[in-house]
């Protein structure tokens, strides 16, 4: 069993000497590698399956895709772009939502728990017809009239549930400051908001980083859920490009070279959560 | 039981107040939208089961001594961590659905597998990627001196797995999967991209034809707001009722 120092023992003896950096970093990286290869392996391979299907006189599938590939970018890059986007709303939403919930006032407290709760359980696609279907898709603003796209519109939607999840890391990380922090700070006669603000929250900080950025890696893994409502982003362009070409042999390389852009994209940000949290990790 | 005067209040609702639930007082719309739910229900149900089941075999699967078995592994929990549910269900739908499907009469195409079938596919599937992670974790919590006793006392790999290693870091893994189960439950709502007539994709149809969006969109996050209450709250219940009295991981 693969397993990490065993430190669980009480008696005082020979207690394992352990460097600061993990020793299993390297190895650990070389087979994580060869999953990107693989799934790059397996983009290939349907191109070349492909290639042997297509019919005589029809362009080579590499061409196509490669036609295309401008397009598919631009698309990704708006997928991006709404992440970076939620990811902000949601969390100067969020962390406020956060502390109002460790509020003393009980109607705050119980409303900001409502709000997130709420936002917490419901699925992020019905969140997304929500803002989509029932915001304006115009304001006017001073008497000018200001339109909204559909894109900003599922931003929002999309910054909702983040908010909520932002909410309870805020909360979660506060509460898992020992209680000993604040007692201490209490003594040193700080007031409530100076040892939430100089004592408790740049201690959170750190703790709330790995998750954050998890939290990061699942709204850019959900931004393609807008293209249901509309968006075109990389989704829609893929199945619009799919569609205009109309060659049953596309459908596979196609999808997976969106597979594949989107693994590269997420999965050092996944590794880097990984590191992060072993390094924070308090044993 | 007669519904009907439950029926009529909606219907007065509709007539005094504007607030239009035809799922209510529509037989039409009643009988499609309680369809919508129990297909909801039935492909959640159906998920949390094999996702689960898929985290137990994958976790077993992680501690072989086979290396390019543990690489595999790995290589599954990756791809499907990293990449849009959408995406997947799409690759599975459309592309993989393609070549698993015949040429019949007049040069349709029918399917072998139906939609409902590649959504439960599909998110068991990334459902369970989560879970082999989860239950990794809860494997490791597991001490080694309780593994080494079971090899003494002359248990097999397997067996100790079963009977000493699962159930303890079942126990560990709890939150964690509670966690992950209620992801899975929000997130069937996607197979309406592949139109598996559920709950989200028959309201839509209801809301195109009565003209009732925020009606049914509140409906809808009632609903799902409740069905996830209803699984934390199971959750929780068997978390408390697989308790072992006095061990703390």
């Amino acid at each position: 069993m693969r397993r990490g120092v065993p430190n669980r023992a009480e008696l005082p003896v020979l207690l394992p000497f352990r460097l600061a950096a993990p020793a299993e970093r390297p190895p650990a990286f070389a087979p994580s590698l060869s999953w990107g290869l693989a799934l790059a392996a397996v983009f290939a391979l349907s191109v070349g399956a492909a290639e042997a299907q297509s019919g005589a006189g029809q362009p080579a599938i590499l061409a196509t895709i490669w036609k295309w590939a401008p397009l598919l970018a631009q698309g990704f890059a708006l997928n991006i772009a709404i992440s970076f986007l939620a990811m902000a709303i949601g969390t100067a939403l969020g962390a406020p939502l956060g502390l109002c919930q460790i509020s003393l006032l009980p109607p705050v407290r119980a409303g900001s728990w409502f709000v997130t709760q709420f936002f917490r359980n419901s699925p992020w696609l019905v969140l997304l017809f929500y803002c989509m279907l029932l915001l304006p898709f115009e304001v006017s603003v001073a008497g000018h009239i200001v339109p909204i796209p559909g894109w900003l519109k599922s931003t929002i939607g999309l910054s909702l549930p983040v908010m909520a999840n932002v909410s309870e890391l805020v909360r979660g990380a506060v509460r898992s400051i020992p209680y000993g922090q604040w007692e201490a700070a209490d003594a040193l006669a700080f007031s409530r908001r100076q040892i939430l603000w100089m004592i408790i929250l740049p201690q959170c900080v750190k703790r709330m980083t790995p998750p954050w950025m998890n939290l990061y890696a699942i709204l850019t893994v959900a931004t393609p859920l807008t293209s249901v409502v509309g968006v075109s982003e990389a989704m829609t362009l893929t199945r619009d490009a799919l569609a205009s070409e109309a060659r049953s042999e596309l459908l596979v390389p196609m999808y997976s070279l969106l597979l594949v852009a989107f693994f590269v994209y997420c999965y050092p940000i996944s590794r880097a959560t990984a590191a992060l949290e072993k390094r924070f990790a308090v044993k | 039981m007669d519904f009907t005067p439950l029926w009529d209040w909606f219907r007065w609702l509709h007539g005094a107040t504007g607030i239009k639930l035809t799922i209510f007082y529509d037989s039409f719309d009643r009988w499609r939208f309680f369809n919508g739910f129990l297909t909801s229900v039935r492909l959640q149900a159906i998920c949390l089961v094999l996702s689960v089941a898929v985290g137990v075999v994958g976790a077993w699967l992680q501690g072989a001594r086979a290396r390019p078995l543990r690489w595999a592994v790995q290589g599954y929990i990756q791809i499907f961590r990293n990449t849009p549910p959408l995406v997947q269900l799409y690759f599975f739908y459309f592309a993989l659905g393609y070549y698993l499907s015949v040429e019949g009469e007049a040069g349709l195409r029918t399917a072998l597998i139906g939609n409902f079938t590649w959504a439960v596919i599909c998110l068991s599937l990334y459902a369970g990627a989560f879970n082999v992670e989860i239950f990794r974790a809860g494997i490791e919590a597991v001490p080694k001196e309780t593994v080494e006793a079971a090899e003494a006392l002359g248990y097999s790999r397997l067996r100790a797995y079963v009977f000493i290693v699962l159930p303890l870091a079942f126990r560990i893994s709890l939150p964690a999967l509670n966690n992950n189960l209620v992801n899975l439950v929000k997130t069937t709502t996607i197979s309406y991209a592949i139109a598996v007539p559920e709950m989200l994709y028959v309201a839509n149809q209801i809301w195109s034809d009565e003209v009732n969006v925020p009606e049914m969109m509140n409906v809808l996050l009632v609903i799902y707001v409740s069905l996830v209450g209803v699984v934390v709250y199971a959750m929780n219940k068997w978390e408390r009722a697989l308790r072992v009295p006095g061990y703390v991981s």
